[in-house]
C-alpha cells in the first residue's frame, strides 16, 4: 500500500522518553510543514474577502471534497478497506437532516442526532456482513457498491423524501446567516465547510496516532499478521468503517443545506461515490494532506478547465469526467503513491529514511 | 503449560491435522520436526486461533483456549514468529515493534519491552526509523522475534524462523531462541533444520501427514534410526 511520508502524522516518538505513541503532538512536525500550514489557514480563512462569488463556489466544492475525501481515507487509507459507496452516507446524512427540517422544522444540528447514527448503522450492517462472512478485497468494494444502489432505488420510490421528483428545502434571498438553521449566503457554507474540514484533519490525525489508529494500520499492511499480534481485527474494521460512516454523513448535511435540492437518482450515483475517492486517490491515499491536496488539485484544475472552455466557446459534455480520468491516469503511471508523498519529499517533510 | 489433544484441523474436506496431541511443559524448547505438508504450520496457527480446529481441545495452563479468537490467545501470552516473518513492510522498524506491544497484557510494559527488544537486536535500533520492507532477511527475523517478545509472551512458537537465512544469520537466531529459553521462555520450534532443531530442543514431535508419528526427547530422536533415515539423511 501506500507508504507513509505524511510530515503531520505520528511519528516514532523517540520510544522511552515522555509518550510511547505520540498524538497531537506538534512538536514532531518539521518547522516548514508547520508555517506552511498556517499559510495555507491564513489564506483560506482571508479568502472570502479577496474572491468573487464564483470563486468562492469553487473553493466550497474543493473544501467538500477535501472533507469528503479525508473521511473516506480513514476507512481505505487508514484501515485498507476499500469503499466504493460512499455516496451512501452522504445520501443518508444528507436526506435525513433535509426531511427532518422539511416535515417537523428540525434544526440540521439537531437532526445529526438522527442523521449520524443511520448512517453509522448503516456503515455496521455492511460491516458485519463483510467482515463477519469473510467478504475482502474486490467483492467488499462491490458490496458497498450494492448499498448505495439500493439506497438509491429505495430513495427514489419513497414518498416521505419526495421520492423521484425530489426534496426541496425552502429558499428566500438571505440578508442574514442563520448558522442554527443554516439559511443564509455562501459565506456561511464556506466558513461551515472550512471548520469542518479542518476538525476532520485534526481528527484524523489524533485517530491516526491512536492505539486504534495503529491497528488500522497493522491490519491495512497485512491482516494475518495483525491478528498475530494480537490485534481483534474484526473490531478494528469496524470501527473504520462506523467512524468513515458517521463522518461522511455531516457532508451530507452540508450538501443539503448548500444545494438546496435532493434527488435520490444522483444523490446515491455512483460517479458520487466515485467523486468523493479521486482526490484522496490522486493526492495520496492513507496520508493526511493527500485528500485535501488531492481536492485541491483536481477540482481546482478541473473547474479551470471549464471556465477555459466556456471563455473559448466549446461546449464540451462530460468534459471534466474525462478530464478526471486522465489526472487518475497521470498519477497511477507517473506517482502511484499521489502527489502528496512527491511534494513533501520535495518539501523536505519527510520524516522517514 | 500447553496441551494438545487430539487436534482434528480440516481445510475444506481435506484433513491437515489427525488426533494431534502435543505437550510442551514449562521452560522447554519442543521442536516439531516434519516434511513439508506434514501439518506442521496448521499446528501452529491452530493453537494461536487463526485456524478453529474440528475437533479435540488446546489447553494453556488451566485455561482450555479451544476456538478462541486469536487476540485473546495473543493476550494469554502465547505469541508466535510466524513463517515468512509478517512484518509490516511500509511501517518503519520501531511502529513495527509498537504493534506487538497492542495486546493489552503487555501494553503497561511497552516503553520497557522497547528497550529491551533493542538491547537483544542492537541492529533494530540503527534502523528505527527505517521501513521494515528495507531490512535484510535477518534483520527481517530480528525484527520478528522482537515485535513477538514486546507482547510479554510466555511462551513463543517459532515457524521456520531459519527459512532463507543465510548459514551464520541461521545460527545467530537459534542462539538468541536458546538464550531467551535461559531467562524462561518455553518455546515451540518448527525447523526444516532438522539436526539443529533437535539438538537444541529438549522434547521434539515427529508430524507425518497430519499425525504425531514420533515423540520423545530432543537428543533421544536425534539417535532414533527411523528420524536419521528420514530427516537427516544417515
Amino acid at each position: 500500500m501506500t507508504r507513509q511520508v505524511d510530515a503531520l502524522q505520528a511519528k516514532p516518538a523517540p520510544l522511552g522518553r515522555s509518550r510511547f505513541l505520540s498524538t497531537l503532538n506538534l512538536a514532531n512536525i518539521p518547522r516548514r510543514g508547520l508555517i506552511l500550514l498556517a499559510v495555507l489557514l491564513a489564506l483560506l480563512i482571508a479568502a472570502p474577502a479577496f474572491t468573487s462569488d464564483y470563486l468562492l463556489s469553487i473553493l466550497i466544492l474543493i473544501l467538500y471534497f477535501a472533507y469528503t475525501g479525508q473521511a473516506w481515507n480513514v476507512m481505505m487509507g487508514f484501515a485498507g478497506q476499500l469503499s466504493l459507496g460512499h455516496a451512501l452516507y452522504v445520501g443518508i446524512g444528507a436526506y435525513m437532516t433535509a426531511a427532518l427540517f422539511i416535515h417537523f422544522g428540525t434544526p440540521p444540528w439537531i437532526g445529526l442526532l438522527v442523521s449520524v447514527p443511520i448512517a453509522m448503522a448503516a456503515g455496521a450492517v455492511i460491516g458485519f456482513l463483510a467482515f463477519r462472512f469473510r467478504v475482502a478485497g474486490t467483492y467488499f468494494a462491490i458490496l458497498t457498491i450494492a448499498f448505495a444502489e439500493f439506497a438509491r432505488i429505495g430513495f427514489d420510490h419513497w414518498d416521505w423524501v419526495g421520492a423521484s421528483s425530489g426534496l426541496f428545502l425552502p429558499v428566500a434571498t438571505y440578508t442574514q446567516n442563520d448558522l442554527w438553521h443554516l439559511r443564509g449566503r455562501p459565506i456561511m457554507f464556506y466558513y461551515l465547510i472550512l471548520a469542518m474540514t479542518v476538525l476532520a484533519f485534526l481528527l484524523c490525525r489524533w485517530l491516526l496516532g491512536s492505539r486504534l489508529g495503529y491497528f488500522w494500520q497493522a491490519v491495512r499492511e497485512d491482516e494475518d499478521a495483525a491478528r498475530a499480534v494480537g490485534i481483534a481485527t474484526f473490531r478494528t474494521k469496524m470501527a473504520a468503517v462506523v467512524i468513515s460512516a458517521g463522518l461522511t454523513s455531516f457532508a451530507g448535511m452540508f450538501y443539503a443545506f448548500y444545494y438546496n435540492n435532493l434527488f435520490g437518482e444522483q444523490v446515491f450515483s455512483i460517479g458520487r461515490s466515485i467523486e468523493i475517492i479521486l482526490g484522496p486517490l490522486i493526492g495520496g491515499v492513507g496520508t493526511l494532506f493527500g485528500p485535501v491536496l488531492g481536492a485541491f488539485l483536481l477540482t481546482g484544475l478541473a473547474e479551470t478547465l471549464t471556465e477555459i472552455l466556456g471563455l473559448i466557446g466549446v461546449d464540451l459534455p462530460g468534459a471534466k469526467q474525462v478530464f478526471y480520468g486522465f489526472c487518475l491516469l497521470l498519477v497511477v503511471m507517473v506517482m502511484p503513491e499521489g502527489v502528496w508523498p512527491w511534494v513533501a519529499r520535495k518539501l523536505g517533510l519527510e520524516t522517514r529514511q | 503449560m500447553l496441551t494438545v489433544e487430539d487436534l482434528d484441523v480440516f481445510y475444506g474436506d481435506a484433513q491437515a491435522l489427525d488426533a494431534v496431541n502435543l505437550s510442551v511443559p514449562e521452560g522447554a524448547i519442543v521442536a516439531i520436526v516434519g516434511a513439508n505438508g506434514a501439518g506442521k504450520t496448521t499446528l501452529i496457527r491452530a493453537i494461536a486461533g487463526m485456524l478453529r480446529p474440528a475437533r479435540g481441545r488446546i489447553r494453556f495452563r488451566e485455561t482450555d483456549i479451544t476456538g478462541w479468537p486469536s487476540y485473546r490467545i495473543c493476550n494469554l501470552g502465547i505469541g508466535q514468529v510466524a513463517e515468512g516473518r509478517q512484518l509490516f513492510p511500509t511501517l518503519t522498524v520501531a511502529e513495527n515493534l509498537q504493534m506487538g506491544a497492542m495486546v493489552p497484557r503487555a501494553y503497561a510494559h511497552r516503553v520497557r519491552n522497547y528497550e529491551r527488544a533493542l538491547t537483544l537486536f542492537p541492529i533494530l535500533k540503527e534502523r528505527a526509523r527505517q521501513a521494515a520492507g528495507t531490512l535484510s532477511g535477518g534483520e527481517q527475523q530480528m525484527l520478528a522475534i522482537g515485535r513477538c517478545l514486546m507482547g510479554a509472551p510466555d511462551l513463543v512458537m517459532f515457524d521456520e524462523p531459519s527459512l532463507g537465512l543465510a548459514p551464520a544469520i541461521v545460527h545467530e537466531v537459534l542462539k538468541t531462541i536458546r538464550e531467551l529459553n535461559r531467562e524462561g521462555l518455553t518455546c515451540v520450534l518448527v525447523e526444516q533444520n532438522v539436526a539443529v532443531s533437535l539438538k537444541i530442543a529438549t522434547h521434539a514431535y515427529v508430524l507425518e501427514n497430519g499425525r504425531t508419528t514420533l515423540s520423545g526427547a530432543g537428543d533421544a530422536l536425534l539417535a532414533d534410526d527411523r528420524v536419521r533415515k528420514a530427516y537427516l539423511g544417515l
